[in-house]
């Protein structure tokens, strides 16, 4: 079982450098030398695209759960960068700090204005860190809870990008009220009179996910993952064996295709050939498409229709057996 | 800690050996150190409402194993073996003082009191009943959190028991949650923090994270010595006050009087 995403793809990583290497020789040779180098990076490029199909053609949850997680996935702000139009990021939750691993502001996607929040990573260690590795305190779902707000003063379609691994668990997040952070965000949703859309886009960790995540349609990329626990950690409580994450992705029924079945998403939204982090563009264009359908389906309703649709689409979640 | 048919046991605080009956008769608080023993759902029923009063609904509510996780039916059967009961939390209607209250209580020798779809359907239902029928909604947790063996649809009990708090609330009638040891993690993070009122018992464990996840985040800082405790939440102004378990009927019932008895438009 491979225990990274770099580990998993390391052969197509090797490959598709070799192909990058080839290119830089190829550029450097005379006019008449270059078909020759063509004709082996084709080949290559054969190989490398039957290796994706075969790789990314059965994924298991295990193999999920290592995409949704990889290196160079795009993040929150790489989609806002893609598809958000005079974005104007807004800070702060009015109370203690300004969370980096909650960014928020207003900017158009699918020809809308809309208030946008997300949860960002970071890419190299200093930004990992400075983004706490996109695990929010209560700051963050605060200053979620004040857009979702002016949102719903204001009229504007509230979208929330879902990526992290879990809520920030340090003393600091229990001592100002992480818990309830969490359970205010999803009370203030479920009060907005305006359309609000959910995309996970990586990792749908728990209740640090569902906290900006209580929305009127949920979405999930193809290879993003939703779970009430991390693998890992189901895998340590349940069997004592926290390397046991791949046997415990397959218990939890934690791919974008299992919530779908249980009812309990909208939308699978595709991803680029290959995964996101080979195309941001094509995933992003696919992520605007699937707002804007929602969108236009959620606004035809009155703010009252809204909350009650809402209402009762949670209502309706749960599996039991009575009499 | 179960009634055993011995005459003696000890106290899980100072250990000290103490009658059964008489320990029973204290609400299963040590006549030593105060230690507040964890409590069978049914004793808290009778000592809390009003004598014969509490009518329970959703009885035979019980789980369907959705996303057939291992060893979840083994688990349910010893849930059931050790209560009585098809799941962590019962609900139905009771009266204090005469008011009638909508009820829901955990008992935690069910699979740890988590929250699948069974306890979140609950706590749902005893927060809708409580706005349609204009009474107060009384919570007793006493939970590890959500229960992994329901996946995803254990997160969104989450997600739904918080919107029948947002229903109670606009309805205006008061929510009051009694936070009992422990409680954790997807349920303070739900329902459990959106009460109008949170009482506490004494030293109950309170928290999101598991203590030594906590640790492990905080880089290795010492964690104070109250950490996740009734106090600490107290402390940091999560909670309004830590009950002593003999007074939590009377502060249950002088609050709904209260906030039964305003002009409400």
């Amino acid at each position: 079982m491979a225990k990274s995403w770099a580990e998993w793809e390391k052969p197509l990583i090797e490959l598709e450098r070799g192909i990058e290497e080839l290119r830089e020789q190829q550029k450097r040779l005379p006019q008449e030398k270059q078909s020759g180098v063509e004709e082996q990076i084709q080949q290559f490029e054969r190989t490398r695209d039957n290796y994706i199909r075969v790789k990314y053609g059965r994924l298991g949850p295990w193999e999920r759960v290592l995409v949704s997680r990889a290196d160079n996935r795009p993040y929150t702000m790489d989609y806002i960068r893609t598809l958000v139009t005079d974005w104007v990021e807004l800070k702060g939750d009015r109370r203690y700090a300004d969370d980096k691993a909650i960014v928020g502001g207003v900017g158009k996607i699918a020809d809308r204005s809309c208030v946008i929040v997300g949860h960002q990573k970071g890419r190299d260690l200093k930004e990992r860190k400075f983004r706490n590795f996109g695990m929010a305190k209560p700051d963050g779902y605060r200053k979620a809870i004040r857009l979702f707000d002016m949102a719903d003063r204001f009229g504007l379609p509230v979208i929330s990008f879902v990526d992290t691994p879990a809520a920030d668990p340090n003393v600091e997040s229990e001592e100002r009220g992480i818990s309830e952070a969490i359970a205010a965000g999803m009370f203030k949703m479920f009060s907005l009179g305006v359309p609000t859309v959910a995309i996970v886009i990586g990792e749908g960790g728990s209740g640090g996910a569902i906290g900006i995540g209580a929305a009127s349609r949920v979405l999930m990329l193809e290879n993003s993952i939703y779970s009430v626990i991390p693998p890992e950690g189901c895998a340590a409580i349940l069997w004592r064996d926290p390397t046991a994450g791949d046997k415990a992705a397959a218990a939890l029924k934690l791919t974008a295709q299992n919530a779908l079945e249980l009812g309990l998403i909208d939308e699978i939204v595709p991803e680029e050939f290959g995964g996101a982090h080979r195309g941001l563009r094509e995933t992003a264009d696919n992520i605007e498409g699937a707002i804007g359908r929602h969108l236009s389906e959620l606004e035809r309703a009155s703010r009252d229709e809204i909350r009650a649709t809402r209402y009762e689409k949670y209502r309706n979640m749960g599996v039991q057996l009575e009499g | 800690m179960q009634t055993k048919p011995d005459a003696f046991l000890r106290c899980e605080g100072c250990k000290k050996v103490l009658f059964s009956k008489e320990f029973v008769k204290n609400l299963r608080v040590c006549t030593h150190c105060s230690h507040h023993h964890r409590m069978p759902a049914e004793e808290r029923i009778a000592t809390t409402f009003d004598e014969g009063t509490f009518v329970e609904v959703d009885a035979s509510m019980a789980s369907a194993d959705p996303i057939q996780f291992p060893e979840y039916p083994e688990k349910l059967a010893r849930g059931f073996a050790a209560t009585g009961r098809n799941d962590a939390v019962i609900r139905g209607t009771a009266k204090l003082d005469g008011q009638p209250v909508s009820v829901a209580l955990a008992d935690f020798r069910f699979m740890g009191g988590s929250m699948g779809s069974v306890a979140g359907e609950k706590v749902t239902r005893t927060l809708e009943l409580a706005a349609s029928d204009q009474i107060p909604a009384i919570v007793f947790t006493a939970t590890g959190g959500a229960r992994m063996q329901e996946g995803l649809l254990s997160l969104m009990q989450m997600a739904k028991t918080s919107a029948a708090c947002r229903k109670a609330y606009d309805a205006g009638i008061p929510y009051i949650c009694v936070f009992t040891d422990p409680t954790m993690a997807g349920v303070l993070a739900s329902y459990a923090s959106l009460a109008d009122v949170i009482l506490a018992e004494p030293k109950a464990l309170v928290g999101f994270a598991g203590a030594r996840v906590a640790a492990q985040a905080s880089g290795g800082q010492k964690l104070p010595d109250n950490f996740q405790t009734s106090e600490f939440s107290l402390e940091h102004g999560m909670i309004d006050a830590i009950v002593q378990r003999k007074d939590i009927r009377p502060t249950l019932v002088k609050l709904v009087s209260h906030f039964m008895g305003g002009k409400r438009g």
